[in-house]
């Protein structure tokens, strides 16, 4: 041991690294993509948003030397995204989800295009706290190294699903997203609610996008994301629209995704990019299991369209 | 005035339509129509579908906006722009269709209906307060059971219990009953009756239930087609004169008497059960024969699986066991053995379920047939003047209106679009027909209509299953009276021979 070799050990520990270090963005891409479709909108758009949040915070950290103005363009990036989104789909006969493609196309392709001078300099990086001080083994402290905005993820998720329950916003959300009827016969204007569920979501979802530019891997370049924030959105099915559990299955994705490195580190590299598929074979199998022609899925909100 | 500045005063008041006209485009939906409330009173406004009624209380309750006319709450002129302005004036609406919100409890549903709903609910504060309304209450609601998880009776109380929660003195109920049973119709609006007889609300009710009208109602105002047809006390009336003034002078198809004996089984189902899109099962082993020569009715709340058990024979769902035949040979619900049965189909909303809303009326009526001689040729070259020359002959036939046999058929309305799948479905020889709710919103000309064809194919020896929510259907064309209930048919008796509480109590799972 005092040569900080850990052998095998070395594997499970970087998974648990990895889930703490790459679930951060799945994390905040679901849970703000949870928002908008309790609200009854699909945006599959967050994987554009998450894109444009990346390159916004990595531009703005640089621009002006904070991280955390970064980490607040990427939010307001996101959320503008998610009003561009909702504006078009609150125009009548407009598919959500074809509006969800569209825009993620637009949020990467404008990313690429204002990003471009962005992938030379190096911008001030978003600091991580050291819960391995204990430990004298070096990947334990690695694994250990955790992030702010992870922390404030994870208390986010038992946020969101106690706001769900207790608070006025929370309430008229979930009426939005069950039943638009209702709530029009209430008197609120159901495409006013979207518009604010998805601008939250946007906003989530750009601050996932910080996380990457700025922290891990903590550059900007173009293949930044590969796909974080689509499989963040399918991400939302499996959790059953419950935002606790989507703190779990982004663990888990995350988890997942470090799979292939660590193994890649033990020496085995057969397989490597196999392994690396990991995420999304882990999607797939998902949505196999919990998907069944014969009945609908339980708790997904009546008005989403996929559902109706 | 500023709405709301002065709130008015407890107790019931009136509501006055004066001189009402709505126009849509060029279509006149309200002809100067007139409606008196009396405060206290409990009011039935009766008509047939488009007669207008919706669109008056709409008007009343600021959906729209009237063209011309005045509406008069309380004895002051008031111009209610909006639904808010109306909720504030203390007039509340129950809908047809519910607006409570399924995946939410009670309790929630209620405090979110308030108009100042806490931005940080306190919900041990709100349930204390929530039971002591409810002690106060005629009717009683599960508070944290979700909306999804009661009975359709339920639901209704519910949406009543809202608006009283929220001080409304006016209600506005649009056909509140349609979903219950006699007795629990009976429970609810006898408990309103209370309410109003001791001045704490008046009520107008929508509705086309003589009985209803006839048990609950003081005065009644009966619309047609956009006019006012007449008016006056309840006690004054007959319901032949109500029903004579609602659909005036239009002539009804007369319904043949039900001739001959049942033969032999036609239809049998054999423990079938099948599972609902939660995957719960839906319909609960049950085991039923209908015989050629004679229809079959099950009654039931709706929500009881009726629908599950149509979509099984209708092919739209597999069964998850048991078995279903057809004179004698397994049935599956291909093409192949539909048409070597002669099955036929009337499902509920026909155009969702038997129906291609963006394809012509000819091409709809031609959906059994177009693939076969003499509209194909080889099963497989179309003959478009062989489909649209039998359209027309069946248009004319079933009194279908629509312009051309080549317009939408989704441009039709209800009661034309189950004529149409009527001509399809009885056009030819029938040996079994499966109905559900096949008159469901429509106007007594269709279903005198669909009334007649149905006990027609009866005494042409076909084999009938019927399920409607309708009771009074159910009873008046049924040989044999089946209740389903949770999924299982738990009562069963000769039609001549039910008795009509037993009958409700069954579907009330008593």
């Amino acid at each position: 041991m005092a040569d900080g070799s850990i052998g095998l050990w070395t594997v499970p520990l970087a998974v648990l690294g990895g889930a703490i270090r790459v679930s951060t963005p799945f994390l905040f891409v679901s849970l703000g993509e949870c928002i908008t479709e309790r609200a009854g909108r699909i945006n599959l758009g967050l994987e554009g948003t998450l894109v444009m949040g990346a390159m916004s915070a990595y531009g703005i950290s640089y621009l002006t030397g904070s991280p955390w103005l970064g980490v607040l363009a990427a939010g307001i990036t996101g959320a503008l995204l998610g009003a561009l989104h909702a504006g078009i789909c609150s125009l009548p006969r407009v598919n959500d989800v074809a509006v969800g493609i569209a825009l993620m196309l637009f949020g990467t392709g404008l990313a690429f295009y204002l990003g471009k001078p962005l992938i030379e300099p190096t911008a001030p990086r978003l600091p991580a706290i050291d819960f391995g001080w204990w430990s004298d083994i070096p990947q334990v402290q690695a694994a250990l190294r955790i992030n702010v905005l992870f922390l404030i993820g994870v208390a986010l998720a038992p946020i969101l699903y106690w706001a769900f329950r207790t608070t006025r916003w929370g309430l008229l959300i979930r009426t939005a997203g069950e039943s638009a009827d209702a709530a029009r016969a209430m008197g609120h204007s159901v495409l006013l609610i979207r518009l604010r569920a998805t601008m939250a979501g946007g906003f989530l979802a750009g601050i996932g996008g910080s996380f990457l530019s700025l922290f891990y891997p903590g550059s900007w370049n173009e293949g930044l994301s590969s796909g974080q924030g689509i499989t963040a959105v399918a991400l939302v099915i499996f959790a059953r629209w419950d935002p606790l559990l989507c703190l779990w299955a982004s663990l888990a994705f995350g988890g997942a995704a470090a799979l292939g490195p660590a193994l890649q580190s033990v020496g085995v590299t057969s397989g490597y990019h196999l392994f690396n598929a990991a995420p999304y074979i882990l999607t797939l199998a998902i949505m196999i299991i919990t998907c069944s022609p014969k009945r609908t899925l339980t708790g997904a909100p009546a008005e989403l369209s996929i559902t109706r | 005035m500023i709405i709301g500045e002065t709130p008015p005063p407890s107790g019931a008041f009136g509501v006055d339509a004066v001189a009402m006209t709505m126009r849509f485009g060029d279509f006149l939906a309200l002809d100067n129509v007139e409606l008196k409330v009396r405060p206290g009173s409990f009011h039935a406004l009766l008509g047939e579908n488009g007669a207008g009624k919706s669109t008056l209380v709409k008007c009343i309750m600021g959906y729209y906006h009237a063209t011309e006319g005045d509406i008069i709450v309380g004895g002051r002129e008031q111009a209610i722009a909006n639904p808010k302005d109306a909720h504030a004036l203390g007039l509340g609406m129950v809908y047809q269709h519910f607006t409570l919100v399924p995946a939410m409890t009670v309790a929630e549903n209620l405090v979110l209906a308030r108009d100042d709903v806490p931005a940080v609910v306190n919900w041990p504060n709100e349930m204390k307060e929530l039971e002591a309304f409810l002690g106060s209450m005629p009717f009683k609601v599960p508070l944290s059971a979700k909306v999804s998880d009661i009975s359709a009776g339920e639901r209704q109380k519910c949406e009543i219990l809202k608006q009283l929660y929220l001080k409304r003195r006016f209600l506005i109920l649009d056909e509140p009953t349609s979903v219950l049973t006699p007795a629990e119709a009976d429970e609810v609006l006898g408990m309103l009756r209370d309410m109003v007889v001791k001045g704490e609300l008046t009520i107008l009710m929508i509705t086309h239930k003589f009985r209803e009208v006839m048990a609950f109602a003081d005065d009644v105002t009966i619309l047609r087609r956009g006019k006012l047809a007449g008016a006056g006390k309840v006690s004054e009336l007959t319901p032949d004169a109500m029903a004579r003034t609602m659909i005036g002078a239009e002539e009804l198809t007369v319904q043949p008497p039900r001739t001959g004996e049942a033969g032999q089984a036609r239809l049998e189902l054999q423990k079938l059960r099948a599972l609902d899109d939660a995957g719960a099962v839906a319909v609960h082993d049950v085991s039923l024969t209908v015989r050629a020569g004679e229809i079959v009715g099950i009654a039931g709340v709706s929500g009881n699986g009726q629908r599950q058990l149509v979509e099984v024979l209708a092919g739209q769902r597999e069964a998850e066991s048991g078995e279903v035949r057809v004179a004698g040979d397994p049935y599956h619900a291909s093409r192949e053995e539909m048409r070597r049965h002669r099955m036929s189909l009337l499902p509920e909303e026909p155009l969702k379920n038997a129906c291609v809303g963006g394809m012509s009326v000819a091409d709809n009526i031609a959906f059994r047939e177009f693939d076969r001689a003499p509209f194909a040729s080889g099963g497989w070259w179309l003959n478009r003047s062989a489909i649209r020359s039998d359209a027309r002959k069946k248009i004319g036939q079933y009194k279908i209106k629509t312009r051309t046999p080549d317009t939408p058929i989704s441009a039709l309305s209800g009661g034309n679009v189950q004529r149409a799948v009527l001509a399809r479905e009885l056009g030819g020889d029938v040996e079994v027909l499966i109905a559900a709710n096949p008159c469901f919103g429509l106007d007594f000309a269709a279903v005198a209509q669909i009334h007649a064809e149905i006990m027609a194919a009866r005494n042409r020896g076909a084999a009938v299953l019927l399920v409607s929510e309708d009771l009074d259907e159910l009873l008046e064309l049924s040989d044999r009276l089946v209740v389903m209930f949770h999924g299982e048919f738990v009562y069963e008796a000769r039609t001549s021979e039910a008795d009509l509480t037993v009958v409700g109590r069954h579907m009330a799972g008593h």
